[in-house]
């Protein structure tokens, strides 16, 4: 199963799950994760549903594509990774 | 209260504390975090801190125990956007002005937003009659790419006018219901000559109301100093020495004709004239102008004080301002003498007194 992971420094405002879960997009995997803590959605997404601009994903090691619908495919064991862009920073 | 003041900054909120007449620092809170405004405590203890975090966007904290301890709330947030909607994007980028009236608080956001709340931040509500305008999608920045409200003054009888950066002035008398602009008699020189006093182009940095006297308004505008005494229906261009540039102005809370304003050399270098802090004071409407320099940097000074970091308290005696370079500087005898406060700040986003 996927594996979606958050950086560190979420931890600072919110609890970030660590977990493993079915979905087969990016946009199933984040909201199996705001189904546990539902704060986290507005610290990685912005109220148009799109992921913030100094928030990037990687999907085993390539950068998440869409970043709008969020609908970057997730293979059975893709290792997804949500973290700070530099951009922001 | 003319003893407790709070500095947003780059890196923090910071509670000063005045123990005669030195400011100390009393406590720091959200170290690290850009706080973009701060709405200091009500006769309860309640206040609100909004932050603009670099990655995970803004937030909305408040505090019941005058800023001890915080708790996360709501922040404002657009609908979701129309497909094919014209203007920037229904994205909240900043909370760029906070004020109460009654139990009812304000947020003036970027993109050129203005929400209310009535349940303490649980919720917020757009604003959808200033929002729907149709002058709106052409609403340009100023000093942002989008739009923002940085000024809002509210009366007890529904009345509320909002300051646009770069849209001029609004004002509704109903609540809300129905908005006008009311930037007439500004003045634009950064526009051709035949739209220079077009209201609705019209940069006002910041706009500050006396409180006692509330159809007084003065504005600290891109290019001039305006002066309204009739709410805003009509303003007048005054001329303050050194430069009519800055972005910072403090009304008198009593004295309608007395005002506060910290000049800077103008739009293309923002410091202060001969890189030397001074404040202009008018206590005569305007028609005239004193240029206080006591105590304030007087050499190699490249201190921007900027639109909301120039506060007066409700006894219109004490006074603070701070830096973008983070100085910070009070005054307890009206602007007469200023002194700096012992420490080295984070550039300052607001000062409230409170």
């Amino acid at each position: 199963m996927p594996h979606l992971a958050f950086t560190a420094q979420l931890q600072r405002f919110t609890q970030t799950p660590d977990l493993q879960t079915t979905a087969t997009t990016l946009g199933e995997a984040l909201e199996a994760a705001f189904a546990i803590n539902p704060q986290l959605r507005h610290y990685v997404l912005d109220e148009q549903g799109h992921l913030r601009p100094h928030v990037v994903v990687f999907i085993e090691g390539r950068r998440a594509s869409d970043r709008e619908t969020l609908t970057d495919a997730l293979g059975p064991d893709d290792k997804v990774y949500v973290l700070q862009a530099l951009t922001g920073g | 209260m003319n003893d407790r003041a709070w500095v947003a900054t780059r890196k923090g909120l910071i509670e000063l504390r005045r123990h005669g007449d030195a400011w100390k620092v009393a406590r720091a809170s959200f170290v690290g975090d850009p706080v973009s405004m701060v709405l200091p405590p009500d006769a309860g203890g309640r206040m609100f801190a909004a932050l603009n975090l670099g990655h995970f966007g803004v937030k909305m904290h408040c505090s019941e125990d005058a800023g001890e301890t915080w708790q996360e709330v709501a922040a404002p947030a657009l609908p979701p956007q129309p497909e094919g909607a014209p203007g920037p994007a229904w994205k909240v980028t900043l909370v760029w002005a906070m004020e109460r009236q009654g139990r009812t608080l304000y947020a003036g956001t970027l993109p050129g937003a203005l929400f209310r709340s009535t349940d303490g931040a649980k919720s917020w509500q757009l604003d959808e009659a200033l929002w729907d305008r149709p002058e709106r999608p052409a609403w340009s920045g100023g000093g942002y790419d989008t739009p923002g409200i940085h000024s809002i003054s509210p009366l007890a009888d529904g009345t509320v006018l909002v300051g646009v950066s770069c849209a001029g002035a609004w004002i509704t008398r109903d609540a809300g219901a129905s908005w006008a602009q009311t930037a007439h008699g500004m003045r634009a020189e950064y526009m051709p000559p035949e739209q220079a006093f077009d209201p609705g182009i019209q940069d006002p940095h910041a706009i500050a109301r006396c409180a006692a006297q509330p159809e007084v308004l003065w504005c600290q505008h891109h290019n001039g100093i305006f002066r309204s005494t009739n709410g805003g229906a009509r303003w007048s261009e005054l001329h303050a020495p050194l430069s009519s540039f800055g972005f910072a102005v403090a009304a008198h809370p009593v004295d309608p004709q007395t005002a506060w304003f910290v000049p800077a050399v103008k739009d293309q270098c923002r410091i202060p004239v001969d890189r030397a802090l001074a404040v202009n004071r008018t206590r005569d409407g305007g028609a005239s102008f004193e240029t206080l320099r006591s105590g304030l940097p007087q050499q190699d000074c490249y201190d921007l004080v900027y639109r909301h970091s120039l506060a007066v308290a409700e006894d219109g005696v004490h006074l603070m301002m701070g830096s973008t370079t983070g100085g910070v500087w009070a005054s307890g005898d009206g602007g007469d003498h200023w002194t700096a406060l012992p420490a080295r700040l984070p550039p300052v986003y607001a000062v409230r007194l409170g």
